[in-house]
C-alpha cells in the first residue's frame, strides 16, 4: 500500500484525539444551549467560560477579551468591518500590507464598495522576503488612521513579522492594532501585552482542533460593531448558539500545543532546515520563498524554474505526498498569488511554486522520502516542459 | 476534479520531446495564466501519395490539464492528413479525455492551437497555399505568442 505523507498542515491539520476525547461529552450530555437556565445549560455554560479563559491565558489576556467565532474568516471579517463601522462618524483610514489573507483584502475592498463615510486603505509593501518595514508603516499613518491590521506569520510563506514593533509604532501613534495569528497561534509564543496587540483573530483547526471554531481577542474598552444580530451571545458581539463541543475541543488544543510548543518548535524546525537545504541542494534552478529564518517552524515554500506547480503537486500526490500551491493554473481566477507577486517574483516564476507545511505527526523518513522523490518529479516535468536550461 | 484518462496523460504522457529537424514548429502561449506550449511534426506521405503527419511530438509548460491535452492532440493528429489535423477541436480532445473541469477548457484549445500553428508553420515554410481561416487564425495566434515570448524571454536562449 502507498504510504500517505501530508505535508499540508498549514491548510487543515487532523484533530489530536486527545482533543476528539475531550469534545465527544458534549455531544450527547452537556449537549445543553449555554444560554438556558436549566443545569444541562449551565453545565454547557460553566465549560464555555472555562475553555474561553484557557485560551485567554495562552494569549495572556483576560477571558472576557476572547470572543468565540466559527472560523478565522469570520474573526478578521469581524475584526476590520467591527471597528470600522463603530468609528465610522469619526474616521476611517485602515492600513495593512500586500501580503494579508484574502479575507483581510476583501474585507476591505467591501467596505470600499460600501461607501462607508471616511473610509479609506493603505497597503504596505514588503521586501523580497516577505518582511514589513515598521518605518513603513509609521510613515503610513494618518491623523485618520482607526486601525493597523497585519499578519502575524504568512499563510504561504511563513515569513513572521515584527509584531511587536509595529504594535509598538501603532500605540505610540493612538492607533488600533489587529493582527491575524491564524497559523501562528500555538506554534510560536504570543503574549497580547509585551506584543501591544489589541486585536487578535486565533484558529482552532489550524493546530489540531476542529473545523468551525476560531476566536477574536478584543483588548478591553475597544468598541466593535457585531456582524450578527440576534440572541446577545458573546456579549453581544456575536449572536448564535454556542458551539460547545467545538469550543471545548479547540480549548483542548490550545492547552495541547502550548504544553508541546517548545519542542515540537524545536523539532519541527530541524526538519524543515533538512528539507530546505536538500531542496536546494538536490534541484538546480530552486529556489526558497520566504525569509531563511524568520519563518514558520512548519514552512517550507519553494520555486522551481521551468515547471508549474499545479503539476508537482499532482505529481507528489501519486507518490502519496499532499502539498500545496499558489500557481495561476491552480487558482479559481488563474492568476498567480498575490503574495509571490508582492515579493516580487514575476508572474512565471509564482508559476512553479511549492508549499510543504509540517505538523506534528511529520517523521525524518517523511522529509527523506520527499527529498527522494521530489528530484525526479521536478525533472520529469522539466523534460515535458520547453524550457530547460 | 481530474478524470481517470487525464490523470494518465498526466503521469504517462505519449509523444513529449522535441522532433530533430521538425518540418513545423507552433510555439503557442496562454496569456491568462501564463502556460507555453511548442508542438513539432514531421511531414510524411501515406500510400496514395497525400500528406500526414509521420510524427508529432510536444513540450508544455504548465498544468496536468495542459500536459494531457498535449499528450491528446499529439495521439490524434498522428497519421493524420494536414487537413484533418488542422480541423482537430478543442471538443474532441476534451471528448477524448473524458471531459475537462470548466476552467481547464482553455488548456485544451491551446493544444489545438499548437497544432494548427505547426501545419501553419509548415505551409508558409514551403510556400504553399494557405487557407484564410488557418491565416487568421495565426494572425490571432501570433499576437499572442509575442506577449508570451517577452514574458519568458529570460528563460529562452536562441540556438
Ligand atoms: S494551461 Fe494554465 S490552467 Fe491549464
Amino acid at each position: 500500500m502507498l504510504n500517505k505523507i501530508y505535508l499540508d498542515y498549514a491548510a487543515a491539520t487532523p484533530i489530536d484525539p486527545e482533543v476528539i476525547k475531550a469534545m465527544t461529552p458534549y455531544f450527547r450530555e452537556g449537549f445543553g444551549n449555554s444560554a438556558s437556565l436549566h443545569s444541562f445549560g449551565q453545565e454547557a455554560k460553566e465549560v464555555l467560560e472555562e475553555s474561553r479563559s484557557i485560551i485567554a491565558t495562552a494569549l495572556a489576556a483576560r477571558p472576557k477579551e476572547i470572543i468565540f467565532t466559527s472560523s478565522a474568516t469570520e474573526s478578521n471579517n469581524l475584526a476590520i468591518k467591527g471597528l470600522l463601522l463603530a468609528n465610522r462618524e469619526k474616521s476611517g483610514h485602515i492600513i495593512t500590507s500586500l501580503i494579508e489573507h484574502d479575507c483581510v483584502l476583501n474585507s476591505i475592498k467591501w467596505l470600499e464598495q460600501m461607501g462607508i463615510r471616511h473610509f479609506a486603505a493603505s497597503k504596505i509593501p514588503v521586501d523580497k522576503y516577505g518582511l514589513i518595514n515598521p518605518g513603513d508603516i509609521e510613515k503610513a499613518i494618518r491623523k485618520d488612521t482607526v486601525l493597523v491590521s497585519i499578519i502575524h506569520a504568512n499563510n504561504e510563506i511563513g515569513t513572521i513579522q515584527p509584531i511587536r514593533e509595529i504594535g509598538k509604532i501603532c500605540h505610540k501613534k493612538g492607533v488600533y492594532f489587529h493582527t491575524d495569528a491564524a497559523q501562528s497561534f500555538g506554534k510560536i509564543p504570543i503574549n497580547v501585552n509585551s506584543m501591544n496587540i489589541d486585536l487578535l483573530t486565533a484558529s482552532s483547526h489550524k493546530m489540531y482542533g476542529p473545523k468551525g471554531v476560531a476566536c477574536l481577542f478584543v483588548r478591553k474598552g475597544i468598541k466593535i460593531e457585531p456582524l450578527f444580530h440576534g440572541g446577545g451571545h458573546e456579549a453581544g458581539l456575536r449572536s448564535s448558539t454556542t458551539n460547545t463541543p467545538a469550543i471545548v475541543g479547540f480549548a483542548k488544543a490550545v492547552e495541547i500545543c502550548h504544553r508541546e510548543m517548545e519542542k515540537e518548535s524545536k523539532r519541527q524546525t530541524k526538519l524543515r532546515d533538512k528539507l530546505i537545504k536538500g531542496v536546494l541542494t538536490e534541484i538546480d534552478g530552486s529556489y526558497l520563498n520566504g525569509h531563511p529564518q524568520k519563518r514558520l517552524p512548519n514552512n517550507a515554500n519553494f520555486r522551481f524554474e521551468f515547471v508549474e506547480g499545479e503539476s508537482i503537486v499532482m505529481r507528489l500526490d501519486a507518490f502519496g505526498i499532499a502539498a500545496s500551491t499558489a500557481s495561476a493554473c491552480s487558482s479559481p481566477k488563474l492568476e498567480p498569488s498575490h503574495v509571490l507577486l508582492a515579493i516580487g517574483l514575476k508572474p512565471q516564476e509564482a508559476h512553479g511554486s511549492l508549499r510543504l507545511s509540517l505538523g506534528k505527526w511529520t517523521k525524518e523518513k517523511d522529509i527523506d522520502y520527499v527529498l527522494k522523490v521530489l528530484p525526479q518529479i521536478i525533472k520529469k516535468l522539466r523534460d515535458i516542459s520547453p524550457f530547460k536550461h | 476534479m481530474y478524470t481517470k484518462k487525464v490523470m494518465q496523460h498526466f503521469r504517462k504522457p505519449h509523444n513529449y520531446g522535441k522532433i530533430r529537424k521538425p518540418d513545423g514548429i507552433g510555439k503557442v502561449g496562454n496569456i491568462v495564466c501564463g502556460d507555453v506550449m511548442w508542438l513539432y511534426i514531421k511531414v510524411g506521405k501515406d500510400k496514395k501519395g497525400e500528406e500526414i503527419l509521420e510524427d508529432v511530438k510536444f513540450e508544455t509548460f504548465g498544468c496536468v490539464a495542459a500536459i494531457a491535452t498535449s499528450s491528446v492532440v499529439t495521439n490524434l493528429a498522428r497519421g493524420k492528413t494536414l487537413n484533418e489535423a488542422t480541423d482537430i477541436n478543442k471538443n474532441e480532445v476534451v471528448k477524448h479525455l473524458g471531459g475537462l473541469p470548466p476552467i481547464k477548457i482553455h488548456c485544451s484549445i491551446l493544444a489545438a492551437d499548437a497544432l494548427a500553428e505547426a501545419i501553419y508553420n509548415y505551409l508558409s515554410k514551403n510556400k504553399r497555399p494557405i487557407s484564410t481561416k488557418l491565416q487568421k487564425r495565426h494572425k490571432r495566434l501570433e499576437q499572442e505568442r509575442m506577449i508570451i515570448e517577452e514574458k519568458y524571454k529570460d528563460w529562452t536562449k536562441e540556438p
